[in-house]
């Protein structure tokens, strides 16, 4: 059969006629299609797929880290975080929105979406937060108590100088480890980081940052933001290609396909001025937002929308109709 | 004695929607047992190929449900149910993805159809969104990763502020209630409008009546 209803070649612009009958119920010719039945098949065929790749493959299921592993296995990256802490040099402490007032936050061009739509609905006082309430928490030693009764008489200059200088004093020492910087006047805080790591070695500290803990907890933000302040984090993640320069989070653990989908969205991160800006955040999400959007609305952007004509690649998927009807 | 028929409140609410539903899409075209001659390639099966992968994921998902977020951590079944819900959802990425580009290669929101490719897109972008929660709420070393480092993203545009990557109580119920109703209406919406409208013909091919025309000259012959 020979059919001619075709009268131009495909890559030319439609007549509004041809638009407007697109638009029509079909009134040419028709086959048997059972949609139910492909709908059955599908589902069958599919799950013994998903059946099969479960049984090959599995999943992964890398531990999770704790407080506890950070502070036994890394306990000079964990004293270090914790003087971060206190003095303010932590990048939490010096986040700004939504945690503190510590900076401005990223900003889009002139806009500070950061601090407009966000605000600071996630206080978080790192040397409080982190150190000093789990450490109130514990039963009274009369070495502690001084500590942290010397730490609150003293002024916010006092407590900053201690801080930065036990901060300093740990960058200098050999490995940069605590235990061998040299002495100085570092007030309660050596103690006080001590005491810190003693909690943290014996398990406490994992459920003392449970924020708004009581009896449930659910939110990890406490225990996430000071584990991330540390080096521990990213250098286990490095051993798992997950770092932002190996196209982090689209990977998974293992040798597991990740959220390949991302590959968009992580790709931004790779290249100049996204992987060097201050804002680059903000950036690839303009980006990003512009470019979903013009995903969304491609049936009314000139030029894309009519990409498909010219490519062509309709033609392979229809080549039955068009070699019956060219 | 049999009660006299009641005749329907001609304001009745239910009746408006029953008439306008059935105008709309009438038995035969919310479940035609026919297509246009031109559904003729295997591309057309991905579409039903993702819905068939995410009543899998839900399925599976609905499993790993029964027990809370942790289970699989410790039970072989549960780490089974777990496995499903992985490659289910990677299956229906694939799908999708190659459903879509079948999809734009046939520029499909031709004739009245650009909602249809709307809501197409808005599916899948709500499909990234319900994966991503799911990969948050894992609560092992990935999830703890890929939190602490998506929240730098949302909060330099303020979202993180009231969608927190690292409270793991709020993302879970994202995950499993908001962003999958949200995917759920998305979907629905996108099968009827393809019911309703019908499968976009190729280029130049109009309503198809040319094609009868054509037929019809050749059996006169």
């Amino acid at each position: 059969m020979t059919l001619t209803a075709s009268r131009r070649p495909a890559a030319s612009r439609p007549s509004k006629a041809s638009r407007r009958a697109e638009g029509q119920p079909w009134r040419g010719p028709t086959r048997p299609y059972d949609l139910v039945k492909e709908f059955v098949i599908a589902t069958v065929v599919v799950g013994m797929l998903v059946v099969a790749l479960a049984a090959l493959f599995g999943s992964p299921d890398e531990k999770a880290l704790t407080l506890q592993g950070w502070a036994k296995a890394a306990p000079a990256d964990f004293v270090t975080t914790t003087v971060t802490e206190l003095d303010g040099s932590s990048p939490t402490a010096g986040y700004g929105p939504p945690y503190n007032h510590a900076a401005g936050g990223q900003q889009l061009g002139p806009l500070p979406l950061a601090r407009w739509i966000g605000g600071y609905r996630i206080p978080v006082d790192t040397a409080a937060d982190f150190v000093l309430n789990p450490l109130s928490q514990l039963p009274a030693t009369p070495p502690l108590t001084a500590a942290l009764q010397q730490w609150r008489a003293a002024s916010s200059t006092q407590q900053q100088n201690w801080a930065t200088a036990y901060d300093t004093a740990i960058g200098k020492a050999p490995d940069s480890d605590p235990a061998k910087a040299a002495a100085g006047d570092y007030g309660p805080v050596p103690a006080l980081a001590n005491a810190e790591l003693s909690l943290a070695q014996a398990g406490g500290l994992d459920g003392a940052l449970g924020r708004n803990a009581g009896f449930y907890a659910s939110d990890y933000t406490l225990s996430l933001l000071f584990l991330q302040d540390g080096s521990y984090l990213a250098d286990t993640s490095a051993t798992q290609h997950l770092s932002g320069n190996q196209w982090g989070m689209m990977n998974e653990t293992g040798s597991f396909p990740g959220q390949a989908w991302l590959w968009l969205y992580t790709f931004w991160y790779q290249i100049s001025p996204f992987n060097h800006s201050g804002n680059g955040d903000a950036l690839v999400w303009a980006v990003m937002a512009v470019l979903v959007l013009a995903f969304t609305f491609v049936p009314f952007l000139p030029g894309i929308r009519s990409l498909p004509r010219r490519l062509g690649v309709h033609r392979l998927i229809w080549r039955d109709w068009y070699s019956r009807n060219t | 004695m049999t009660a006299p028929p009641v005749k329907p409140e001609p304001r009745s609410w239910t009746a408006l929607v029953r008439g306008r539903a059935v105008a709309a899409l009438p038995p035969d075209k919310l479940l035609p047992d026919t297509q246009p001659v031109y559904v003729a390639s295997w591309i057309y099966v991905f579409g039903v190929l993702t819905i068939a992968a995410l009543l899998a994921v839900l399925a599976s998902g609905g499993i790993l449900a029964l027990e809370g977020p942790a289970w699989y951590h410790t039970s072989v079944v549960g780490h089974f149910a777990n496995s499903l819900h992985l490659w289910s959802v990677e299956l229906f990425f694939f799908f999708m993805v190659v459903h879509l580009w079948g999809k734009f290669f046939m520029a499909a929101w031709r004739g009245k159809r650009a909602l249809t490719w709307i809501t197409g897109a808005l599916a899948f972008v709500g499909s990234v969104g319900t994966a991503f929660t799911g990969y948050l709420v894992q609560t092992n070393f990935d999830s703890q990763w890929i939190s602490t480092q998506a929240k730098d993203g949302l909060n330099s545009v303020g979202f993180g502020a009231w969608f927190n990557v690292m409270n793991t109580g709020q993302m879970l119920l994202w995950h499993v209630l908001l962003l999958p109703l949200v995917l759920g209406v998305l979907v629905v919406l996108h099968v009827l409008l393809v019911r309703r409208h019908g499968v976009v013909p190729p280029f130049d091919a109009g309503d198809g009546s040319a094609a009868n025309e054509a037929i019809d000259a050749v059996a006169s012959r």
